[in-house]
């Protein structure tokens, strides 16, 4: 690795070896395989058929023999040749579209994780915040059994996140969040890559997911530095940012109050509404101007540039920790 | 104007009869407005941009050879791989075979004299340089380092590299393609000769008209995205970067909404090729021509509404997804029947195995490859494991090279005698043929594998352990270059000590073989008159 620049860290892969087949870390991933196994037969049996028709004509037919030919297929057998092969094409693709759109449904849109952790990407690194505030690089650590949501975004360019021991990958978009849930199923440490290309040191954006038994995982929790969790970390923010002279919590202040807000819908100066939720509140405090709530004025400056990504998603856990609405919890 | 240029070098050679003895003055190529002198400089540019690109490719593999990045800088590294997309998708894939076999024979094939605007036929040539020009200035200037997709924000506002000059060869080198498609389409419905129905084209002029339709309906879009991307990077107008206000995702349903149409663009004419070359070298009608001329136009249009399955995991809406995937499930239907029909143009025929025919049945095998492990990437969830990995690469590189360029190669051999009025070493093309199937296989079968196991594309360097498969890789190119640099050399010394081929060397159907061999310079000595349909082998 003689190329690289002096200060950028060695990268620690785990040595797994080469696997044609990745480590089925999850349930979820063997499902997956079930899918892939299922096309690697049908693709098989189609390549074998052609193959060995080819071949048969090839020989059979070949010019050096200068045997008259038989009548060739008939037109109207031809058409029938034709649409049956199609309308058995198309079945067999209902089936693999029905297949693979439940996994992919159930992968990015379930919402009955345990915990969320948040993604941030950044050239060239992946970074990590747990809900109890601790905070990795290119490295996350997680307990066996408990069922995870990424919540995941970039502060420059496009990254992805892929997890192939989990059969997972979902973009960091900046300015969105993107979700994925998984359960860890089996301990080991995996491989985690960028897998959108992102500028010069891509490659090298690469770490790795550490599942650990319970126990393990309590040890390590315990090794940590003891800092504030995420929504306290949000609160500590939301009283330095000054934010409570405003959003007052009896909703006597310039701006709305946010207790209850996260999930609610919101009416707006222009007549629409929204759902206050997570992609609302970070582009509230980005660009507030841009979906007012109606009946109050547009006075609040943008906080873009002044906050993190981390701190972003900080102050969401802590409205968040202010209450769900009502609808939200309904759902 | 065709007959102005000819006269003047009359007194060069004996006879101003074929296309190729009027004269070879560097005036009398670059003023040309002969659709074969035309293709002929196509020829020779995609070529050259052909051997620029592989050269970029043949660095990348040599460098994958070892897991760590040590051959060539990350910069340069990322630097190749996007020239290499660049160049070959737009520079070689794109042109390939309608600008050079589209643009000799398509006139020829109607029954025309020349296509129907001769001197919007030389522009586009221009046009093409012109890009083409703006394109190794980029290069020259440093490079570029986006990929040839340009995602955004990277390329607006992240990149150090030469963007806007990049930007700027592929915005110029579009125009050409709108220009040759437009000729193509007015060629077509207007110039065809008496009796030459629709229903008696030949799928090669049917595949270019479907392709050419593509060319002219998706192109602008490119156009103007990679206009938003310069207005974004030199002006901080804010468009897809969020930072700025704008959606980076706006970017990509842009950019694919061009881009999947290209992969079209980029396989219908091969498709073409191969239909005319299985029916001449089993010398039966095509089986199923109808059907043909169907999935043909069904592929052109459906490939239209595919685009987003190029977003899986980007964060569009997934339901917008789910529709996609089916779209695309949907899309595999016409080309499966494309596959079934030329396959069963084999049977009960006198099959020979001449080197058209063994690119033909190469490409069978390459481009079912490719197909099938489309319908993996149609899979929602097979597609978020797959996405962005080497089976991604894979599986386009069957399509594009084991399907797009082996049909160019193998409708280069099959059309070489028209061309050029002369044979190339029958030994030497079988030789090159098996090489390019073998080295094809060999340098993307590993990457397949690769994929599933979880390897990202555009990684300069990666985990020890997918190193067994990157050499493996590395191997088939070499083998691959063979099958690429032999036709050069076999093909080049026939120019001038191949036998005389004749006006129908393979006995084949259709009115470009009953002409001489260079065809005269209007093709025909009088108005061909059509009175069957295509492949009237018997």
């Amino acid at each position: 690795m003689s190329s690289e620049a002096p200060q950028t860290p060695a990268i620690e892969d785990p040595q797994i070896g080469l696997k044609l087949i990745p480590e089925q870390a999850s349930e979820y991933a063997q499902q997956v395989d079930f899918l892939y196994y299922a096309l690697l037969g049908i693709s098989g049996l189609l390549m074998g058929i052609l193959a060995a028709l080819v071949v048969v004509f090839a020989v059979r037919y070949r010019r050096s023999l200068r045997r008259e030919r038989g009548e060739l297929i008939a037109e109207r057998s031809g058409r029938r040749l034709e649409i049956g092969f199609a309308l058995l094409l198309c079945l067999s693709f209902i089936g693999l579209f029905y297949w693979g759109s439940q996994l992919y449904l159930h992968l990015y849109s379930a919402t009955d994780a345990d915990v969320t952790i948040d993604a941030v990407g950044k050239q060239w690194m992946w970074k990590f915040q747990h809900p109890d505030g601790t905070r990795e690089i290119n490295t996350l650590h997680l307990p066996v059994g408990e069922t995870v949501a990424l919540r995941i975004t970039s502060q420059d360019v496009i990254h992805s996140l892929s997890l192939p021991a989990f059969r997972l990958k979902r973009d960091a978009v900046p300015g969105m969040y993107t979700r994925a849930q998984f359960t860890p199923t089996r301990a080991g440490t995996y491989r985690l890559f960028c897998a959108e290309y992102c500028g010069t040191d891509h490659a090298r954006m690469r770490g790795k997911v550490v599942v650990l038994e319970r126990a393990d995982y309590q040890q390590w929790l315990a090794g940590k530095v003891d800092v504030p969790d995420r929504a306290e970390a949000g609160a500590q923010l939301f009283q330095s940012l000054g934010c409570g002279a405003c959003h007052k919590a009896d909703g006597s202040g310039l701006a709305p109050a946010l207790q209850g807000v996260f999930g609610s819908r919101v009416k707006l100066a222009d007549g629409s509404e929204v759902v206050a939720d997570e992609a609302y509140i970070r582009d509230s405090i980005v660009e507030p101007q841009a979906q007012l709530v109606a009946g109050y004025q547009p006075v609040m400056p943008s906080f873009s540039g002044q906050v993190s990504e981390e701190e972003i998603l900080q102050l969401i856990s802590y409205i968040q920790s202010l209450g769900q609405s009502r609808e939200a919890d309904e759902q | 104007m065709t007959s102005v240029v000819y006269s003047e070098n009359e007194d060069r050679h004996a006879t101003p009869e074929d296309y190729l003895s009027g004269g070879w003055s560097i005036r009398s190529w670059l003023l040309t407005v002969d659709h074969k002198r035309i293709a002929w400089l196509y020829a020779v540019s995609i070529t050259l941009f052909f051997f620029f690109g592989s050269a970029a490719a043949l660095l990348m593999r040599l460098e994958l050879i070892t897991p760590a990045g040590d051959l060539l800088s990350p910069e340069s590294y990322n630097r190749l791989f996007s020239l290499h997309g660049i160049v070959m998708v737009w520079f070689f894939l794109i042109p390939s075979i309608p600008a050079t076999l589209g643009n000799f024979l398509l006139p020829m094939m109607v029954g025309a004299r020349d296509m129907a605007f001769p001197k919007l036929n030389l522009l586009s040539w221009y046009v093409y340089t012109l890009g083409g020009i703006f394109t190794i200035a980029a290069v020259i200037a440093g490079g570029v380092d986006t990929g040839w997709t340009f995602y955004t924000p990277y390329s607006t506002l992240f990149s150090n590299s030469a963007v806007l000059a990049a930007a700027v060869g592929v915005f110029i080198v579009g125009f050409s393609s709108i220009l040759t498609g437009l000729n193509f389409v007015v060629t077509t419905h207007t110039m065809r000769a008496p009796g030459m129905t629709w229903g008696r084209l030949p799928l090669f002029v049917w595949a270019n008209y479907a392709t050419a339709l593509i060319m002219v309906l998706a192109t602008p879009v490119l156009t103007v995205t990679l206009l938003l991307i310069g207005l974004e990077r030199t002006l901080g107008i804010g468009i897809f970067d969020p930072a700025l206000g704008g959606d980076p995702l706006l970017f990509q349903h842009l950019f694919w909404f061009y881009s999947h149409p290209a992969v079209y663009i980029m396989i219908l004419p091969a498709m073409g090729v191969v239909s005319e070359i299985i029916a001449c070298f089993s010398r039966n009608p095509i089986f199923g021509y109808t059907g043909m001329v169907l999935s043909i136009m069904a592929i052109a249009l459906f490939g239209f509404i595919v685009w987003g399955h190029h977003m899986f995991v980007s964060g569009q809406s997934l339901y917008a997804g789910i529709l996609f995937s089916f779209f695309t499930f949907l899309v595999a239907v016409p080309s499966a029947i494309k596959t079934l029909n030329w396959t069963a143009t084999l049977f009960r025929g006198r099959i020979s195995f001449d080197a058209p025919m063994i690119y033909a049945l190469s490409f069978l095998e390459l481009f079912t490859v490719g197909g099938l492990t489309g319908i993996f990437l149609a899979a929602l969830a097979l597609d978020v494991h797959l996405h962005d990995t080497y089976f991604v690469t894979a599986h386009f590189h069957y399509i594009m090279v084991g399907g797009a360029v082996t049909a160019y190669m193998g409708g280069l051999h099959f059309w070489w005698p028209k061309l050029t009025g002369r044979m190339y070493s029958r030994g030497w093309a079988t030789t090159a043929a098996l090489a390019l199937l073998i080295g094809l296989n060999l340098t993307f079968y590993p990457q397949f594998l690769l994929g599933y196991a979880g390897m990202p594309r555009r990684y300069h360097s990666y985990p020890d352990d997918f190193s067994i498969l990157q050499v493996l890789s590395t191997l088939g190119a070499g083998v691959l270059a063979l099958g690429y640099l032999l036709p050069l050399i076999y093909l080049s010394w026939s120019l001038r000590r191949g036998e005389k081929a004749g006006p129908n060397p393979w006995d084949a159907q259709g009115l470009e073989w009953q002409t001489p061999s260079p065809p005269p310079v209007h093709n025909f000595r009088e108005t061909p008159e059509v009175n069957e349909g295509p492949y009237a082998y018997k």
